[in-house]
């Protein structure tokens, strides 16, 4: 049995890593140094994903390996889990767009880099993007979409940013299948991202450079 | 005299494909100046997809519901009203005049889904905004431990298992027993097969299914009605067909994204014993449509294998051999396989190099074309790449200027059709013109 929980996440060795949970919670093990070493797992799945070594398949499994973790941890937690302390950021899939699974991608690489993600679903009205930053404070959002019609949602979008005032102070990225840089300066966004660690990197960027 | 299908060889089906889409039994033209321009759009694909230098470097732009925008109505007005779908489909045709034809398949009845309760997709009206086209909605409609009852009987499964799942008013089929149980009255063999039959459940999913049938009905006489309208005015039908490789049917529509990723490390066994149980099926799908249409080129949309989706590993154990078995299984009934790999496939340039010489085109959306030349210009057909991108946010001279480079990059020698990227929806009207325009003024050989 290996003992490391953090290489069998990032090698994405399920039954080890469940086993090596199971046997420290056992032990009475602190829950969130359980945690601790499960997300440094998450960042070598990161980086491997950004060297190329791993891909989205790869990326999605160990999401699957860490959401048994959580479940298994989650009862023996006495407060409410990490901090979120990398900053706020809402993501939404555009109006018109029902698309999902890139989305949902980038949330979850944002939520294990420590991230507060305000998760916004799919075909999501303009206005409650705009009124989604007024209540958060977030000063990062992120559009998704996978169809051409995204590209007027997202450029109506942070069109209605600005007209709210808040375009100085919130960064905009995008993403999706069809995003290339005339997209990017069609729709008004700051930059786009080509897969979930790209969106990590960015965000982190901003938040630093505030 | 006449050989039966089953007797011909390869080449010979593929000849009597080949023959029937250049003359099309029964079919009227407007007049011998419709003819001639008729099969030479035919001969000018053929030329390209048998890597031939063709007159010019054929343009068939990948229209979704470009139609209907252009004439001022919305997918929804086309999904449910036939007449307007014929009319909007047919001004995008003649008064734009590419090389061939998408028919009007990809508007499908709106009201036979309505009366089938389809989750599968949203679509205009039910789930998405009437301006817009449908959208597939992901989902888990097989479960990780059904793969042994996919593989036992593909088709009980579909009946019982799936279609319950992703029809509401089907909800009855799940009380069906194998049609395969009907051997023989002996032994009330027959009888017990048929009792289902007479429970209200499988009697109200029997009749959805006739009333959605109904509805199919009038809209494929549109379909018809429109090819041969366009055949008259001389403009063929692109694709005779149309099917998948298992990875994405398995993916797309029955197991879903996550679903199918967990399946790849937890029952990658499993997985492959079912894409090659389906893989026959999926070669059956499109000979059938393809030799209906008299038309051999059959589209192959391909979706969970692009860069960046899976490892060059994982493509050359789940996705490849599949893909490559399909080809195979189709150029063996004589049919043009057409894989569009939507996304990059820039990576997977290196394997897709192993396609069978001279017998597909590949068609890609955002792949580097030069390299997509370089790697495959002695091996097969290359289309698409024009950007959808560009097509909707650049201006006509964007669009001209990328039809330029993209003749300059892959039309040396023949073996390349102007296609867009990704499916054309609601466009300016002069890039698409543009497109087409630029390639009939700059693609001449």
């Amino acid at each position: 049995m290996a003992v490391n929980l953090t290489n069998a996440l990032a090698d994405l060795k399920e039954d080890e890593a469940i086993a090596i949970v199971k046997e420290r919670l056992d032990k009475n093990d602190d829950p969130m140094k359980i945690l601790d070493d499960a997300g440094q797992g998450m960042e070598i799945v990161g980086q491997r994903f950004a060297d190329s070594k791993y891909f989205i398949p790869d990326l999605v499994y160990s999401g699957e390996i860490l959401k048994s973790i959580n479940e298994l941890v989650k009862p023996k937690l006495t407060a409410g889990g990490a901090a979120k302390t990398s900053g706020k950021v809402i993501i939404a899939t555009v109006a018109g767009d029902i698309h999902d699974i890139g989305k949902d991608i980038v949330i979850f690489m944002l939520d294990v880099s420590g991230f507060e993600v305000y998760d916004m679903g799919v075909d999501v009205p303009i206005q409650k993007i705009v009124d989604k930053i007024k209540e958060t404070g977030a000063t990062v959002v992120g559009l998704s979409g996978f169809l051409t019609l995204a590209y007027d949602s997202m450029k109506k979008t942070i069109d209605a940013i600005g007209e709210a005032g808040l375009r100085e102070k919130t960064r905009v990225m995008i993403g999706g299948g069809q995003i290339t840089p005339e997209v990017v300066k069609y729709t008004g966004a700051d930059t786009s991202g080509k897969d979930a660690v790209e969106a990590v990197a960015i965000a982190r960027k901003w938040m630093s450079a505030k | 005299m006449v050989k039966e299908w089953e007797e011909m060889t390869p080449a010979e089906k593929r000849a009597d494909l080949d023959s029937k889409w250049l003359s099309p039994p029964g079919a009227e033209y407007a007049n011998a100046e419709a003819e001639k321009a008729y099969k030479e759009r035919v001969q000018r694909i053929l030329d390209a997809a048998n890597m031939k230098e063709p007159d010019r470097v054929p343009v068939v732009p990948m229209a979704g519901f470009f139609g209907a925008y252009i004439s001022g109505m919305t997918p929804y007005d086309v999904m449910y009203d036939y007449d307007k779908l014929m009319s909007s489909f047919s001004k995008f045709v003649l008064e734009y005049q590419p090389d061939g034809h998408l028919s009007v398949m990809n508007s499908p009845p709106g009201k036979a889904h309505d009366i089938l309760d389809y989750k599968l997709y949203a679509w205009p009206g039910h789930g998405v905004a009437k301006e817009h086209s449908y959208q597939c909605i992901e989902g888990e409609y097989m479960k990780a431990n059904e793969y042994d009852a996919l593989i036992a009987d593909p088709t009980y499964f579909f009946l019982t298992g799936w279609l319950p799942r992703i029809m509401g008013a089907l909800d009855g089929l799940k009380m069906l027993s194998p049609v395969t149980n009907m051997t023989e009255m002996y032994g009330g063999f027959t009888g017990a097969a048929l009792v289902p039959f007479g429970l209200p459940p499988v009697k109200a999913a029997l009749q959805a299914l006739m009333d959605a049938g109904d509805e199919a009905l009038k809209w494929i006489q549109t379909v018809g009605a429109f090819g041969g309208a366009m055949t008259a005015a001389g403009f063929p039908g692109f694709f005779g067909g149309g099917t998948k490789v298992t990875f994405d049917t398995i993916g797309d529509t029955l197991r879903g994204t996550r679903g199918i990723i967990t399946d790849m490390y937890r029952q990658p066994k499993k997985l492959l014993s079912a894409m090659e149980q389906f893989t026959p099926i999926a070669v059956k799908m499109g000979v059938d449509m393809a030799k209906l249409n008299g038309c051999p080129i059959v589209f192959i949309p391909l979706h969970k294998g692009a860069d960046g989706f899976m490892s060059d590993e994982q493509f050359k154990k789940f996705y490849w051999p599949a893909l490559r078995d399909l080809m195979d299984g189709l150029i063996a009934e004589g049919c043009v396989p057409f894989p569009w790999a939507e996304g990059g496939y820039n990576s997977r340039l290196k394997v897709i190099k192993d396609s069978p010489k001279g017998k597909v085109i590949w068609g890609f959306d955002t792949t580097d074309m030069a390299e997509a030349k370089k790697i495959l210009g002695d091996v097969c057909c290359i289309t698409g790449n024009m950007s959808i991108a560009t097509l909707s946010v650049g201006t006509p001279e964007d669009v001209t200027n990328s039809v330029k480079k993209l003749i300059k990059d892959c039309a040396k020698g023949g073996g390349y059709i102007m296609m867009s990227g990704a499916v054309i929806e609601d466009v300016p009207p002069d890039n698409v013109k543009a497109m087409i325009d630029a390639t009939k003024e700059y693609g001449k050989y």
